[in-house]
């Protein structure tokens, strides 16, 4: 999906993927039904932002780390 | 000799479909991303030609029925990720076309040799125009495979998922030429007693081993 730049700021669906989780814990199928991305776009994105920290997966599911926690808090 | 084992490999109707992970213009993807979902995976011989520039609007064409079936679609060939940005780009600039589906750009050929993509026959370099439709268990369950000279009937692909669909639906077969709507077949009876009991269910029987109905 590219969420995460080259210059290692996530990208716009990125960032929506990461607002999803703003409300805790999630699976790939619900963050897929509330963004209305397609699901195999959200597993891929979710692995990125986990393999750039910003997410970590908790069984089948994610949620913002500390560090998207604060990257979250800080947008517009 | 093991590669040119690897090139002449080629998966099977009801074969799992051979797992990868590959970079593609929608970032890294893994096939097991897809499970759930039906998935077209096609391969095309290069970027910048002028057949696969047909069939990529026609494949964007058809994205929305496919979507409606649950079907995703992903290509494929031997070109960079940023081949297949300015191909897509340029597409859509003269054609008006965007291009929503992903693109694997396999430069390792790695996925090429595990679905056998490559016909030494046709070419030596490039992808022929391979379909493969899985179903959401990642099982492959239908295949075509097209020449370097002919773009492919897409409405033979939607077609073909139909048909599929309705088998797993319904538990039937489709006769030669189905379209939805059309009668189908019913699966031929295992036992004479099944057989005579299938005369009397109601069907339009041209005899005890075709059977058709209406769904």
């Amino acid at each position: 999906m590219a969420c995460i730049s080259s210059d290692g700021k996530p990208t716009e669906s990125g960032i929506k993927l990461l607002r999803s989780l703003e409300s805790g814990l999630r699976s790939p199928e619900e963050v897929a039904k509330y963004t209305g991305l397609p699901l195999f776009r959200v597993r891929s994105g979710l692995r990125e932002l986990a393999g750039a920290e910003l997410v970590t997966q908790k069984g089948e599911g994610y949620e913002l780390s500390d560090k998207g926690d604060k990257l979250i808090g800080s947008l517009p | 000799m093991e590669e040119l084992k690897q090139e002449i490999r080629l998966p099977r109707i009801g074969d799992p479909a051979p797992d990868f992970e590959a970079v593609t213009t929608h970032g890294t993807i893994k096939l097991e991303d897809y499970k759930g979902s039906w998935l077209v995976l096609f391969s095309h011989p290069a970027d910048f030609t002028p057949v696969c520039t047909t069939e990529f609007m026609a494949f964007a064409e058809i994205y929305g029925e496919l979507q409606k079936r649950g079907v995703e679609l992903l290509g494929l060939s031997v070109d960079s990720v940023s081949s297949h940005i300015a191909w897509a780009r340029n597409i859509e600039e003269k054609a008006g076309v965007k291009i929503p589906f992903p693109i694997i750009a396999d430069l390792s050929k790695e996925v090429t040799l595990s679905y056998g993509m490559v016909h030494p026959g046709e070419s030596k370099t490039e992808t022929v125009r391979c379909v493969f439709i899985i179903d959401p268990n990642q099982i492959i369950r239908a295949i075509l495979y097209y020449p370097l000279t002919t773009g492919r009937n897409m409405a033979e692909i939607l077609r073909l998922i139909d048909a599929l669909q309705t088998t797993d639906q319904h538990g039937v077969a489709t006769p030669a030429n189905w379209k939805p709507g059309d009668m189908v077949v019913m699966p031929p009876p295992k036992t004479q007693e099944m057989a005579e009991e299938r005369l009397k269910q109601g069907y339009e029987c041209k005899d005890w081993y075709l059977c058709m109905k209406k769904l």
